[in-house]
């Protein structure tokens, strides 16, 4: 077995040896500009991009003309966010969003205000989701774009997509949805779903990194976006800049992959976690899951070891290449945003670390995993002076505690 | 983040765990930190005469924490309270070699052992005044 393990899917992915097959030529033989019309090298460059936006664009439910390549999801919700705004501004300035959305979105939100948007941000509930009706309750006349994601990177927690979607119709109001982790994973398709805007990062999806696309609906309503990106007017002028051929066909052909093995993969995915989780929870008490129990991706698992710091759990899984829910490894002691907007006090903040499991994750590698976490957790418990006033029956939250 | 080799070893090896009789006389006990920030540490001394004869430690905490606790309770066996109480954070810094941000770390260490000799101090002087 190789150490260390790599367990954090949503993080990334490894390239899939089919898509790296697939892209290999595009480097050295086809390198055609697909712009270049009048030659074949630029053509076999187009037909391969075509090729690529069909599998993109089936893996989503959603007609090849509405996918508009990007460098990835950050990109892709920055043109999706930005181009509204600046297109609807005469239809009103207020947007709906999660506080438990990715930094993409939370960051070009408050970018947005700076410029006179005004931005609701919703709390999600204890479990991280939000409801139809706390949604429909933020909703203003002059709301143009309800921002959602639809899996969580952080918890993995599930949106009720299908819902918002049909609210935002019939309001008609745009609805942004944050596809990273979710497509590919589990089923989505932008029509029975009512997405308007979807982002997709291949290197979530064991494709490459540095390339994505966002979809961009174009009946029903047809959504309309100022470019940020000016240039050459690529992608119908949405998105100027020589096509990164290589990189859209390995993100054709994980998306293909990704489509055709969606069930195979989720339920490995869920068995991998179910597996690691089981065993865990056998042999160690104190133990929560954070975020919604059911409605969450099958491949993670945020769990959080009460009377345990998160970081010397991290140097005690050394062997596991795993997020820590707290970002004191990167020197703030911030607790994860998301797990605050959903009240998780901050020492379960603290102590919270994010398993991911997907296609190339063996029973092995889970047995090892969760047998190091058993005993990384049992040894810092030992040294833990929390968990002794536990075990004696001291009420933690009664303690008069001297911060620092 | 890369710890140093004397934080690594004092987190795979930590010396001195455990707890003392926090009710024992001749036993003090300094808690320091709150689980909100990260950091708790409990420092136990027992002591005779004004000697620390053992000294005890559990910290909820990251590694530099551990260690900063662990490396204390060795530093203070054996030493006076007057010599326990001189022990400075900047020792354990030099000592752990700490990159800055972990400095609180060593300052909580500190601040245990002030705690603790603090708490038994309070619990002889009581004592003998009542």
């Amino acid at each position: 077995m190789k150490t260390p393990i790599y367990l954090d899917y949503q993080a990334t992915t490894p390239c899939d040896p089919r898509v790296f097959e697939a892209m290999a030529p595009y480097f050295t033989e086809i390198y055609g500009n697909a712009a270049s019309r009048s030659h074949a090298y630029g053509w076999s460059a187009e037909t391969a991009v075509d090729e690529a936006r069909r599998q993109c664009a089936a893996l989503i439910g959603a007609h090849e003309k509405e996918i508009v390549f990007t460098s990835g999801s950050t990109e892709a919700l920055n043109l999706a966010m930005k181009g509204v705004v600046e297109m609807y501004a005469s239809k009103g300035k207020h947007i709906v969003t999660s506080l438990a959305e990715h930094k993409a979105v939370l960051d070009t939100a408050k970018h947005l205000e700076k410029q006179g948007c005004e931005v609701t941000y919703l709390a999600p509930g204890p479990d991280g989701r939000h409801s139809i009706e706390q949604i429909e309750g933020a909703l203003r006349d002059d709301t143009i774009m309800v921002a959602i994601m639809w899996a969580n990177n952080e918890i993995g927690v599930l949106q009720p997509v299908r819902e918002i979607g049909r609210l935002c119709k019939e309001r008609g109001i745009l609805f942004l949805c944050d596809g990273t982790q979710a497509a590919g994973k589990i089923p989505v398709d932008v029509e029975a779903d009512g997405v308007d805007l979807l982002c997709v990062s291949a290197h979530k999806i064991y494709g490459p990194k540095g390339v994505g696309f966002l979809y961009v609906r174009r009946k029903n309503p047809r959504v309309r976006l100022v470019a940020q990106m000016d240039g050459g007017g690529h992608e119908r002028g949405m998105r100027s800049g020589t096509l990164n051929v290589p990189g859209i066909v390995g993100l054709g052909k994980a998306a293909e992959v990704a489509r055709e093995d969606l069930e195979k993969d989720a339920a490995h995915s869920l068995a991998m976690r179910e597996r690691f989780e089981k065993r865990v929870f056998a042999a160690l008490d104190h133990v929560h899951i954070n975020g919604d129990e059911d409605e969450r991706l099958p491949g993670c698992s945020n769990l959080s070891f009460a009377y345990v710091e998160g970081e010397s759990l991290i140097m005690g899984i050394k062997d596991l290449a795993v997020s820590s829910g707290s970002a004191c490894t990167s020197a703030s002691l911030e607790p994860s945003h998301v797990l605050q907007s959903m009240g998780v006090g901050d020492e379960l903040a603290h102590s919270s670390i994010r398993f991911g499991f997907g296609r190339f994750t063996t029973e092995d590698e889970v047995d090892f995993a969760a047998d190091q976490v058993i005993a990384a957790v049992s040894k810092l418990r030992e040294l833990s002076p929390l968990y002794e006033m536990v075990q004696e029956g001291v009420d933690l939250s009664t303690v008069n505690w001297t911060g620092h | 983040m890369a710890y140093s080799d004397k934080v690594l070893d004092h987190y795979n090896n930590p010396r001195n765990v455990g707890s003392l009789d926090k009710s024992s006389q001749d036993v003090g006990t300094g808690i320091v930190g709150a689980p909100e920030c990260g950091d708790v540490m409990k420092l136990q001394i027992q002591v005779e005469g004004d000697r620390i004869v053992d000294a005890k430690f559990k910290t909820f905490g990251c590694g530099s924490a551990i260690a900063s606790s662990s490396l204390a309770t060795e530093w203070i066996r054996g030493k006076t309270l007057d010599e326990a109480m001189a022990i400075t954070n900047t020792e354990i810094v030099q000592e752990l070699s700490l990159p800055p941000v972990k400095i609180h770390c060593s300052v909580l260490a500190e601040d245990a052992i002030k705690a603790a000799v603090s708490d038994f101090k309070t619990k002889n002087d009581s004592e003998s005044g009542s």
